[in-house]
């Protein structure tokens, strides 16, 4: 797209009208009349060789994903570029194409247009501290504190619903990033000392009732939280002593004439309810302005959420103690009485008890009692009522197929990095991603194709069998369970003739577990309708019987799909699922589906087979044909894409290998792959005889 | 070799070892042992397990005999094997065996961690026949009263592969072991190492915190055995965070963000 006719030697500035019309090539599509292409070039005609050739390698990206967005980028990428240090300038464009993926062409022009707080923002990142990098972290120090799981969140304002933790999404209040940091774990803290200390402990109502009866309830709920956090201050003091150290170190001193009510709400029995009672005293009092690390109460957020939360907890441990009684049952049907023993202060774990007896309750009804705990500060009896044998399904899982349907609903679904390798990044969150089953279908498929294959099948097995894992003496061991006369025989010798006496004089039975897991990743997309899908049913199945004689752990899914906002895997039998009937009916069941999206499939298979504890672990896929997709996911984009997410998968330790009968698939596979990591086959019915080749091959 | 020569009475502990009672465990264990029923520890690591062994061998005035079984150990390195010397085999006793001639008590520690075939070998000891068969010396040893035998395991690690069998669980009485009350570890704690009872409570109070993080990336929370540790260093001379931070956070984990929360928390308590 470059005129090579202008264009002078590499090391001399483009001049403004090589500028504008290499401007006018790439921008075509969004020229008209009244908006040319002039402003940007004489503004790009006033930096550097370099600098331009930078600026114009990204108009050329940004032009492939959107013309309009590129404009608005050559306009503004001089100013962008004299303002800002390289490395800024780079974050710059990629936060612009991060917000065109995620938000669409506005919002990305508008980061655009305000270059000057972009820098400003960047000017501060020295000193901040995100949420997004604190998070791992900050969740498990929760979760440690809590000991139940309270989730993070980014807000603007610092609040909690008592389930989850507001915080802002960037600190830069502090002059370096570690005080920022160290400013979000107190806060964190302090949004947790509110459940654990019982601000809300009679529950919102009581408290918004309690401020109604000021003439300016607003007012007094600012009071009630001011007195709180003094209160609040008290009690992390006496809990995490080291962590009020650093609280001290922002901490401005209430005004003198707080001085008796800091006293009294410092005490160590102190409750909401001295809070309650020295407001009255202070109402007319100037408040002081909140403390840094105060947040601000959020009622209605707090009583929806614990509302919904008991509610959920009375049932779950309801159902857990019916569970246990069950049991431990007792002659003559009597009820079971359960009851619980908390250590004084609130220390410690609850000790359930059941007819007076401590009982070891499991960790999950454990931390079900803690959570109940941190809410209501006791568990009521009416929780400790053991529910019947009804069977109760908990009412927040929702079934894959009702989330699709309507307009495009993420909740629930797993989100995915895609490779851009344009960019050179990733599209954040690009894919949406859900596990579907495939719905079995018992015809004659299965013992058709048992019978067709009949000879095939028991030449199979006899490979298969030969490459199981069997018991290995290893001869001439140092020690061992026996001894082996052979070398004891030949050291004798030795010695007889006053040769040293060697010492390796035992046998060793080893058996070389098989230790294997193996994920088969399969073709769903349309394109294998007909002749590819039957030999895929067969294939599976042939290998399924075979798979079962070695002991392997292995998987089976199928992928395709519609557009990134539509990637779907299918379950044919998962990793713990054992081989039977069910299994034979679902791969009975693939049907050809849409597209081929492979990447986002390969990462979230990867994820699955790395939870499984295995010394090898493959990732074999079987396919028809390049990755594709209806919106974009073709040609180069796709292979870099699938090849990026095989980079990942190889980062984990996962070997990938890839069967096709794409006779084309010499020219991308072994850059996908590598070249030894792929088998290209003519007839599908050899696919089951391969896999045991590369079993062989991949695991002696 | 010397170390394998030891006579059984070496076997025998001399003192009474430190030992705080979480229920009725102690006559639970006597009462098995003079019935000829052996037994099954089963807790998390750290919690107490082994020590309760030594108190029990110490109080029933038998030797111990303990073997830490890894997931190589087979069958004859309980039982025995030949050995050569200079023109001849000899036959040398395993632990097992070895506790089997001499009536001491045997106890297997982490025993699901053995190959399963070799649990096998004690399926005969473990009933009422009380036999241990030798194969490779043709012997059948008859265990006498005063044998028993004792196996531990962890059922949090809750994998699979980890399990005991049916066959092999079931000849034994079991005793659940948990980490001890807040009050009691505190006590242990001030009691193995010396510390002051402010920093103990402390500790008890940081292993709670990281008992919350099981199953959040932790597979155990902070025994009682690391809080000792971690309480000697700190009586010691070595400071309360980096006591906490290498007896504790780094014994735990390797996942930096997990280090990283456990640091945090055990700075919010020192």
């Amino acid at each position: 797209m470059m005129d090579t006719d202008t264009t002078p030697p590499p090391h001399e500035p483009l001049g403004v009208s090589a500028l504008e019309d290499w401007l006018d090539g790439v921008l075509d599509a969004v020229l008209s009349i009244r908006r040319s292409t002039a402003a940007a070039a004489a503004a790009l005609a006033g930096l550097g060789r370099e600098e331009q050739d930078y600026a114009r390698h990204w108009i050329d990206v940004i032009a492939k994903t959107n013309p309009e967005l590129a404009f608005h980028f050559a306009t503004h990428v001089s100013e962008a570029l004299k303002r800002m240090r390289p490395e800024d300038s780079e974050a710059w464009i990629i936060e612009v194409m991060d917000a065109y993926d995620k938000l669409g062409l506005y919002p990305a022009v508008a980061i655009l247009t305000d270059i000057g707080s972009f820098a400003t923002a960047r000017d501060g990142q020295a000193r901040a501290a995100t949420l997004e990098t604190v998070a791992p972290m900050l969740e498990l120090f929760v979760q440690g504190l809590a000991g139940r799981k309270l989730s993070l969140a980014p807000a603007e304002q610092v609040y909690t619903d008592t389930g989850t933790l507001f915080l802002p999404p960037r600190l830069t209040v502090l002059a370096t990033r570690e005080a920022n940091r160290m400013l979000y774990k107190i806060m964190a803290t302090h949004l947790w000392a509110q459940v654990r200390f019982g601000t809300f402990r009679g529950g919102p109502d009581a408290l918004r009732a309690e401020w109604g009866r000021y003439e300016d309830p607003e007012r007094a709920a600012r009071l009630f939280y001011a007195l709180e956090t003094i209160r609040l201050d008290a009690c992390l003091a006496r809990e995490l002593p080291g962590l009020y150290r650093d609280l001290c170190t922002l901490r401005r001193d209430p005004p003198p004439a707080w001085q008796e009510a800091c006293g009294r709400l410092s005490r160590p029995g102190a409750s909401v309810d001295d809070t309650q009672r020295a407001m009255a005293a202070l109402y007319a009092d100037e408040i002081p302005a909140p403390q840094l690390y105060q947040g601000t109460l959020h009622l209605d957020a707090v009583a929806q959420a614990m509302a919904e939360r008991m509610q959920r907890e009375r049932v779950a441990l309801k159902n857990a103690l019916g569970q246990m009684a069950r049991e431990h049952p007792l002659e003559g049907g009597r009820e079971r009485r359960f009851s619980v023993h908390t250590e004084p202060g609130g220390q410690g774990p609850v000790q359930l008890m059941l007819d007076g007896q401590p009982l070891g309750a499991p960790p999950e009804v454990q931390a079900l009692m803690q959570s109940v705990l941190l809410d209501l500060g006791e568990i009521p009896d009416e929780y400790l009522v053991a529910a019947g044998d009804g069977s109760y399904a908990p009412p927040h899982a929702k079934r894959a197929d009702d989330v699709w349907q309507g307009t495009y609903h993420e909740e629930g679904a797993f989100l995915y990095n895609e490779w851009d390798h344009s960019r050179e990044h990733y599209r954040k969150d690009w894919c949406v991603l859900r596990e579907l089953d495939v719905h079995p279908v018992h015809d004659g498929f299965v013992a058709d194709t048992l019978r067709k294959y009949a000879g095939l099948s028991a030449r199979l097995r006899k490979t298969f069998e030969a490459l199981r894992g069997e018991n290995a003496i290893q001869r001439r061991q140092k020690n061992g369970d026996d001894i082996d006369f052979d070398a004891l025989v030949d050291a004798l010798t030795d010695l007889k003739h006053g040769r040293e006496l060697n010492d390796r004089l035992f046998l060793r039975s080893r058996r070389t577990a098989r230790n294997i897991a193996v994920m088969f990743m399969v073709d769903m997309s349309g394109s294998t309708k007909g002749w590819i899908n039957d030999a895929e049913r067969e294939s599976l199945l042939l290998l399924g019987e075979a798979l079962e004689i070695l002991g392997d752990r292995y998987a089976i899914y199928g992928f395709s799909g519609t557009t990134r906002k539509r990637c779907e895997l299918y379950r044919i039998k998962e990793f713990g699922e054992p081989y039977g009937d069910l299994v034979r009916a679902r791969i009975s069941g693939i049907r050809p589906q849409d597209y081929t999206r492979m990447g986002v499939a390969i990462r979230h298979l990867c994820g699955l087979l790395h939870a499984v504890d295995a010394r090898t672990k493959l990732l074999i896929t079987l396919s028809d044909g390049k990755p594709d997709d209806y919106d974009g996911y073709r040609g180069q984009y796709g292979i870099e894409d699938t090849r990026q997410a095989l980079l990942e998968a190889k980062r984990d330790g996962i070997h990938a290998f890839c069967i096709t009968i794409d006779h084309d698939a010499r020219d991308y596979l072994p850059h996908m792959y590598g070249p030894a990591n792929y088998a290209l086959i003519d007839d599908v019915r050899q696919l089951p005889l391969k896999i045991s080749d590369i079993y062989r091959h991949l695991t002696s | 070799m010397k170390s394998r020569l030891l006579e059984p009475q070496s076997f025998l502990i001399a003192r009474e070892p430190y030992y705080e009672p979480q229920g009725e465990e102690v006559s639970l264990f006597e009462k098995a042992y003079y019935n000829l029923i052996p037994m099954l520890l089963k807790g998390p690591t750290g919690c107490g397990k082994t020590r309760f062994m030594e108190y029990m061998a110490w109080r029933l005035k038998r030797p111990l005999i303990t073997v830490s079984c890894h997931d190589d150990l087979t069958a004859s390195d309980l039982v025995g094997r030949y050995l050569i010397t200079a023109d001849q085999t000899v036959w040398m006793d395993g632990p097992l065996a070895q506790a089997v001639r001499c009536g001491g008590i045997c106890y297997l520690d982490e025993v699901v961690e053995a190959r399963k075939d070799t649990t096998v070998v004690i399926h005969p000891l473990a009933d009422d026949r009380r036999l241990l068969p030798i194969e490779k010396t043709g012997e059948v040893l008859a265990a006498p009263p005063e044998f028993g035998l004792a196996i531990s395991y962890n059922p949090g690690y809750q994998s699979v592969l980890k399990d005991l069998k049916q066959s092999t669980r079931q000849r034994f009485v079991a005793i659940e072991f948990h980490y001890p009350p807040a009050e009691l570890e505190q006590k242990i704690i001030e009691r193995e190492s010396g510390v002051g009872t402010e920093r103990a409570a402390k500790l008890v109070r940081f292993a709670g915190m990281t008992r919350n993080l099981k199953g959040s990336g932790l597979e155990e929370g902070a025994s009682t055995r690391l809080l000792v540790h971690a309480a000697k260093l700190m009586v010691s001379g070595v400071s309360e965070g980096y006591a906490c931070q290498s007896a504790i956070a780094q014994a735990l984990t390797d996942d930096p963000e997990m280090i990283a929360a456990i640091n945090e928390l055990g700075r919010s308590l020192f």
